[in-house]
């Protein structure tokens, strides 16, 4: 197998490396120097600044306000969608009616169904999602006031992402929408491998089920819900809700930097407001956040494999 | 869960059966057939009003486009009078959903086949040849999962403008590859590896050229692989917001899902809800046709990542 092994390595891996290396490291790494620059992204002309750009991060209100929203994104919102969605494929897997004869613990009749329909958001683009839930949330026309007004709620009309206080929430609400039907089947997959006799021990040893869930299902489904709660993270701090917040809010970010996203800043501050170098900065913040979120979920999250 | 609990202490007649020691006793049975019925009826509760909820919003978001804009605002969720079809044809035509869905049908099938030859390109020499570098080249590859892809698209823009790349879509083409690159070549590494070296060692025996030997012998056998990561690939650039708003801004290349936001604010000022709502079904149609029938390799393929 040596011959011409390295002239072939090299022909394959050329160009792959080289368009990643051009279009995605490269940048990665340009970004990180401008950072101590004052580039406005308009001229070629700029000057090192030092740490001017990361002493201006620091007083500045909106980048906390950003970076308070993308945390609680990325606290809350695998939390939220994670605990549901288990809390979905248990009750998909783990409701069936017992029959006669079959084993102890069944899946739902018409799981396949729940399955499908749970799935549909996933292949909708975030985009057209939040477009979708921009209009329902409208406080005259919306379909979720008119279904408040239709069962006599008339008083209760929230003008949602026009409420300061409310919109942070409607804009996870729509998140959690849309990914929670991934994991339902993600889980359930998981659930599915795991092998009845441990169910069934269980229900023989007394547990009712929901000391099953937490005693069976859970531990051995851990590390999906890991790598789950990571993905989960990693897309609320970055691509999602940068296209939920800038499709979504007034502003965007509105109303009142109520909404506003660090990785909306960084595009606001570098495509609206002609600051490159300090866009950057924010992005650099950004990656750190992003990285400290893996880590501690990695390692909070570490414990012996279980084999089954 | 409350009700999943309730019979706990009820059955005083067979109170050793759940106990641990408690062989299976006469009123096993009994209990254990009570408390399916009762969790499978709330079971079903639950998984029925999370359906409702999926599948609601979009079932109102195709009324909406068949009614005329007095009806949207008037009676949110009323059926319409009559189908408007007109709302369509206006979308298709005056609104440019037909040059957004061809810019999409180009910037994807362009991307995806690059995507897909370079990824299996380079993950086959990263799973199948010991060289130095080997390890670094593939770190750096998954490093690109977990790195805020906003961070690199500020000095991207300009690496972009630079070439002349930027609006054309020859070019979003080439962006979108390397940033599906990560993860095509992280999944695709993992299933080379599965495949048996025998049949490429035979190939090779027998006179076959490494070039060879990949094209006619491994991308045959690595088909399911490629099938899958495909799928994954195809939803995730078909559905991709941030990087053609950053970089492909030309009114006339643009994509579907920034067409139909840039619509969402043009018709905003126009008032033709009705023709927008036309454009958002068109835009969520075709994909969700595509999945239902797809159904279980589109399942696989969007949740193969997560559980290796």
């Amino acid at each position: 197998m040596q011959h011409g092994k390295y002239r072939f390595i090299v022909g394959f891996l050329t160009v792959p490396l080289g368009l990643y290396a051009l279009f995605v490291i490269w940048p990665f790494i340009q970004s990180i120097y401008y950072s101590f620059t004052d580039w406005t992204g308009l001229s070629p002309d700029f000057a090192m600044v030092g740490f001017d750009n990361y002493e201006r991060m620091l007083d500045d209100d909106i980048f906390w306000k950003s970076l308070q929203h993308s945390l609680l994104f990325a606290l809350l919102l695998p939390v939220v969608t994670i605990g549901l969605a288990l809390f979905l494929a248990f009750m998909i897997n783990v409701g069936g009616r017992r029959r006669r004869g079959g084993p102890v613990i069944s899946g739902v009749r018409g799981s396949a169904f729940y399955k499908i329909v749970y799935f549909f958001p996933q292949v909708l683009s975030i985009a057209i999602v939040a477009l979708l839930f921009a209009f329902a949330y409208n406080p005259d026309s919306g379909a979720i006031n008119s279904v408040l007004r239709a069962v006599g709620l008339d008083g209760v009309q929230p003008l949602w992402l026009g409420d300061p206080d409310l919109a942070l929430w409607a804009v996870m609400a729509v998140l959690v929408w849309s990914t929670v039907g991934f994991f339902v089947v993600l889980f359930s997959a998981g659930m599915a491998s795991i092998p009845a006799d441990l169910y069934e021990a269980a229900l023989l040893d007394g547990a009712n089920r929901v000391t099953t869930f937490f005693r069976v299902t859970l531990p051995l489904l851990w590390d999906t819900v890991q790598s789950g709660w990571v993905y989960m993270g990693i897309l609320a701090l970055g691509a999602e809700s940068f296209a939920v917040v800038q499709i979504m809010t007034t502003g965007p970010g509105g109303p009142d930097y109520s909404t506003t996203v660090m990785v909306l800043y960084v595009y606001q501050k570098a495509f609206r407001d002609g600051q490159a170098a300090y866009a950057t900065t924010i992005g650099v913040a950004l990656l750190v956040v992003t990285l400290a979120f893996a880590a501690v979920v990695m390692k909070l999250g570490r414990r012996e494999r279980l084999e089954y | 869960m409350k009700t999943t609990e309730t019979p706990a202490p009820v059955p005083a007649e067979s109170g050793a059966a759940v106990t641990k020691a408690g062989a299976p006793g006469g009123g096993e049975p009994a209990r254990h057939k009570r408390e399916g019925t009762v969790l499978n009826v709330f079971s079903h509760g639950i998984l029925v009003i999370w359906a409702i909820m999926v599948v609601m919003p979009l079932v109102w978001a195709v009324m909406t486009s068949f009614k005329d804009d007095a009806s949207i605002f008037g009676s949110p969720w009323s059926l319409p009078d009559t189908l408007h079809f007109d709302n369509w044809s206006r979308a298709w035509t005056q609104a440019h959903m037909s040059d957004y869905f061809l810019n999409t049908v180009l910037v994807v099938g362009g991307s995806l086949v690059g995507t897909l030859v370079l990824g299996s390109m380079a993950a086959y020499v990263l799973a199948r040849f010991d060289f130095p570098g080997n390890r670094f080249i593939y770190y750096l590859f998954i490093g690109g999962m977990s790195f805020p892809v906003m961070l690199a698209l500020v000095p991207l823009f300009y690496v972009v403008n630079n070439m002349g790349l930027l609006n054309t879509i020859h070019g979003l083409i080439l962006v979108y590859i390397a940033y599906s690159l990560p993860f095509t070549v992280f999944f695709l590494t993992a299933f080379f590896r599965t495949l048996p070296s025998s049949v490429a060692e035979a190939a090779f025996v027998d006179g076959a050229s490494h070039t060879r030997t990949f094209f006619q012998i491994m991308l045959p056998m690595a088909k399911p692989g490629l099938i899958s990561v495909g799928i994954f690939n195809f939803l995730g650039q078909w559905n991709q917001y941030m990087l053609p708003t950053v970089l492909n801004t030309d009114e006339d290349k643009h994509v579907l899902t920034q067409g139909l936001v840039q619509l969402a604010v043009s018709q905003g000022y126009k008032g033709d809800w009705s023709g927008l709502f036309a454009g958002l079904v068109m835009a969520m149609l075709p994909v969700l046709a595509a999945y239902i029938v797809f159904q279980r390799q589109v399942v696989q393929g969007l949740t193969a990542g997560a559980l290796k």
